[in-house]
């Protein structure tokens, strides 16, 4: 009797109880393992880039250089753009979220190359190190951007360690996207037709298509910085007879389309949330699917309009720019199509859900703010000022991070198995959207009142919005020490998470949580479009 | 500038500041109803269509073509008036008039320095007269800087290698920041300065005082028989030397040994002087050695003006015809956009006694 009893009580097999070990973590093969060992180090790279940050702004918070010395500010901010940017961005939801859920979504095992998935983690890992290796001992002031000639020639530090670092770590990026194209095209269930995929797995695959093909740029280019400044070989330095703006063209090839890298998944958690919080299907699923892959398209060629004052010519810049324009609208599209999906819905103020909204408010000053750098005249003032930081921070933070933070809000019950304090979160996310508008907002006003970016010291007319926006920064670090809280403690005493807490259709809420290791007891079959929620013969047809 | 009261605009103290604070209310204007729109809508599902207990489940709502192709369309068309409008003031931005008073400025770690045409020096420091076309011809001894004044609301990047150009008509007088605006290294934040708009006769007085070492062509002058450059190059006309006679040669284009053609200006001299084996001049041997860390990026644009001053301008009677508004080197890419010194009358004819 006893026996039967506990077996009875025994938690049921999980991809989690299967082995305990920790060689059982760091050889594991299981993609959702490894979108854990993703999250675990893109948090602590997080939580370094956020103490960059945090000296940053605390330095800014008077016009005099009375924190630190300049040539330690000048590492501060490199240090914060690498760390953010190559190490934390980039990889952030594609690489955990999206590691955990393409399979679960599609209704696959695992992906196409679980090895390939395995060995990306350790190359992020290693390359990681290395950059971050540099950055404390020694640090460079070379900015994220690695501009020439001062880079391969005149900036101090570990360049070649932290260059090389990045280098290695473009191939995780690299793998990563090809082993997600793969999956998406091969390992999809019967059924699972391209319009029955979820919204989420169009946007990473539109990020993959990136991945695979723009980060070969920036590795080379980053190579060529690496050898310019180890060798002399005069590809970029005209002292050297090469040519300085070549280097901006080939680097912006790469890091325009990065902003996509990032932006594309956290629109694909947003179609996911704002669908499942207004219980209803996407409004313009096709329009929201599609213009995924218009951006990947045209934000290949964009490049040149962080150009406009580089001395390119002016007819280029008219191309860049208009084709800027252009890339703008797939974005107003999937603006127009979250909000109408609300229209006549069920809507519920879940965490997940206030993160959705909260990213569309701010995605959406982001991205038409980006359209005063793209209108040429307005740009060269504008350009290398707070303006273009207030700009891609509301993109990257407000967008990237917010649709990060509602993403592991909305899958936390499938990934842990338990449920965070509803309240916490949504005071952490209502705390984060007042913080980021404190911080980032007043930084427009400073841009164009013509406050250069990378001042360490600065003009006293510019200290009031400084200040206001170290407060709102004060206030963004506890928004997002928070989470770090509260997500810890329900891994320990949060209750357990049924399989479906949020009443979803999506495919992954259809299974235990946390999944069984093989994600599936039998291969689903896939009948239905993928957010069925309402019966179809009831459909309201509007325009 | 040292105002104590809180501002959300710079000075707006040229003619192009006006042209872009137009655009931007235009901007403002647009991207604030879109912004409200948005946020409106948001607001007013969340609140009207929340779950209530006894809320059914929604039916699904199907959009038609015609909704997804206006909400593409109306966007696209406010942005082509942004992007007609800022290409606009982007294309009288990039072209100097042609009667500019011209004005070099060098970009070094982390300092600007200034030479008039006259032979004044500055240091961070940029003395104009008021309502007047000022065209700076600029270029970087180091790494890349970028010339900004916020009040013009312009800037251009100065690069190492090559000259780039940057013009302005400030309309009011007073004292504005110049600001280095791309980032250049350690004391980045250091590489500011100020522009002195000032009333014409107030200029041409400062202008007159401490100066008398002749004019930039002058100084270029005794640079050029300083450096030996006299052995081969020859300055009078139809004398033939070692080396391309410079005598007239200013504004025309010059056949090269790869067939190539070339039009003498800033850029090409600057190389020929500091990187000479680039591009060989047909008929010539490629016998020069470079004067690379010989002559300080001051010095180039000394010998510039002097070999612009060289025989008749372009366009003088009996000079070749000159395609001179051509850009920087052709052979790096940057064509016609910024244009390196366009012809001008002689500078003599207005040197200060």
């Amino acid at each position: 009797m006893e026996t039967v009893a506990t077996a009875v009580e025994r938690e049921p097999r999980t991809y989690l109880n299967v082995d305990h070990t920790l060689k059982s973590w760091l050889l594991t093969e299981d993609h959702k393992r490894i979108g854990i060992l993703y999250l675990i180090v893109i948090t602590i790279f997080f939580a370094i880039g956020g103490l960059f940050a945090a000296l940053i702004r605390i330095e800014l918070t008077t016009p005099a250089g009375d924190l630190v010395e300049s040539s330690v500010y000048n590492r501060l901010f490199t240090g914060h753009g690498i760390i953010m940017v190559f190490f934390f961005l980039i990889p952030s939801i594609p690489a955990s979220l999206g590691n955990f859920l393409i399979p679960l979504m599609i209704g696959a095992k695992d992906v196409a190359f679980p090895k390939l998935n395995l060995l990306s983690w350790y190359l992020y890992v290693i390359g990681g190190s290395m950059a971050l290796t540099a950055i404390i001992y020694g640090g460079i002031d070379t900015g994220w951007t690695f501009y020439v000639p001062f880079s391969t020639g005149y900036a101090s530090g570990m360049v070649m360690l932290t260059l090389v670092g990045i280098f290695i770590n473009g191939f995780s990026s690299i793998l990563t996207g090809l082993n997600f194209m793969v999956t998406i095209h091969r390992m999809r269930a019967p059924g699972m037709t391209w319009f029955r995929l979820p919204l989420f797995i169009w946007s990473l695959y539109s990020t993959s298509l990136i991945q695979v093909l723009a980060t070969p740029v920036v590795a080379v280019t980053l190579l060529l910085a690496a050898l310019e400044r180890g060798l002399h070989i005069g590809i970029f330095d005209p002292a050297l007879g090469g040519d300085p703006v070549l280097f901006q063209h080939l680097f912006w090839f790469y890091s325009h389309p990065a902003v996509y890298i990032m932006i594309l998944p956290a629109m694909g958690v947003t179609s996911e949330i704002i669908s499942t919080f207004s219980k209803k299907e996407p409004f313009g699923y096709s329009f929201i699917a599609l213009s995924s892959l218009a951006i990947a398209v045209f934000g290949f060629i964009v490049w040149g309009h962080h150009l406009f004052v580089s001395s390119q010519s002016v007819y280029a810049g008219m191309v860049f720019s208009i084709l800027s324009y252009l890339v703008a609208i797939p974005s107003a599209i999937k603006v127009f199509n979250w909000v109408s999906t609300m229209y006549k819905g069920s809507v519920e103020l879940t965490t997940p859900m206030l993160y959705g909204i909260g990213f569309i408010g701010l995605f959406t000053i982001g991205g038409l703010t980006g359209l005063f750098l793209a209108s040429m005249g307005m740009d060269v003032h504008l350009t290398d000022t707070y303006f273009v930081i207030a700009h891609f921070h509301y993109i990257m933070v407000g967008g990237a991070i917010m649709g990060f933070m509602g993403g592991l809000h909305f899958w936390w019950p499938k990934i842990t198995g338990k449920l965070y304090s509803e309240t916490w979160a949504r005071l952490s996310a209502i705390i984060i959207f007042l913080g980021f508008n404190l911080t980032f907002f007043p930084q427009f006003i400073l841009g164009y009142m013509g406050m250069p970016r990378r001042y360490h010291v600065y003009a006293p007319e510019f200290q009031v919005f400084n200040v206001l926006s170290s407060a709102g920064a004060s206030v963004l670090g506890l928004g997002y020490a928070l989470p770090l809280v509260y997500f810890l403690w329900s891994i320990f005493f949060g209750k357990k998470a049924p399989a479906n807490p949020w009443g979803a259709t999506g495919l992954e809420w259809q299974i235990q949580s946390p999944p069984l290791p093989e994600n599936f007891e039998i291969t689903p079959v896939i009948t239905e479009a993928p957010y069925h929620y309402a019966p179809s013969e009831e459909v309201v047809h509007v325009g | 500038m040292e105002q104590k009261s809180i501002q959300f605009f710079p000075e707006q103290a040229s003619t192009i500041a006006h042209s872009v604070d137009g655009l931007y209310l235009y901007l403002v204007l647009v991207t604030a109803f879109f912004s409200i729109l948005i946020a409106t809508l948001i607001v007013i599902f969340a609140v009207k269509y929340r779950r209530r207990a006894d809320t059914p489940t929604p039916k699904a709502v199907h959009g038609g073509l015609w909704l997804e192709i206006t909400w593409s369309v109306i966007p696209l068309g406010l942005s082509m008036v942004m992007f007609a409008w800022g290409a606009s003031i982007f294309f009288t931005e990039s072209r100097p008039p042609a009667d500019s008073m011209e004005i070099y400025v060098t970009g070094k770690q982390w300092m600007w320095k200034i030479q008039h045409m006259e032979g004044q020096r500055e240091i961070n420091e940029l003395h104009i007269p008021v309502n007047r076309d000022i065209k700076l011809t600029m270029t970087s001894e180091d790494v890349i800087h970028d010339f900004y004044v916020p009040a013009f609301r312009t800037k251009s990047d100065v690069l190492p290698g090559r000259y780039t150009t940057e013009w302005f008509h400030a309309t009011k007088t007073g004292a504005y920041h110049i600001f280095c605006a791309e980032y250049c290294g350690t004391k980045h934040s250091g590489m500011i300065g100020t522009v002195y708009v000032m009333e014409p006769q107030q200029f041409d007085a400062w202008l007159s005082g401490g100066g008398g070492t002749g004019t930039l062509a002058q100084k270029g002058e005794a640079l050029f028989s300083q450096l030996g450059c006299v052995t081969c190059h020859q300055a009078t006309a139809d004398v033939k030397g070692r080396c391309p006679n410079l005598h007239g040669i200013w504004g025309r284009p010059q056949q090269l040994t790869t067939g190539a053609s070339v039009t003498v200006d800033a850029g090409y001299v600057s190389e020929s002087i500091l990187n000479p084996s680039a591009k060989i001049v047909a008929g010539y041997e490629n016998i020069m050695p470079t004067f690379s860390g010989l002559v300080t990026a001051e010095g180039v644009t000394e010998l510039v003006e002097y070999v612009k001053s060289i025989g008749p301008a372009p366009g003088a009677p009996g000079s070749a015809p000159a395609p001179a508004a051509k850009g920087a080197p052709a052979a790096k890419g940057a064509p016609a956009a910024k244009g390196a010194p366009a012809a001008k009358a002689a500078p003599a004819a207005t040197v200060k006694p």
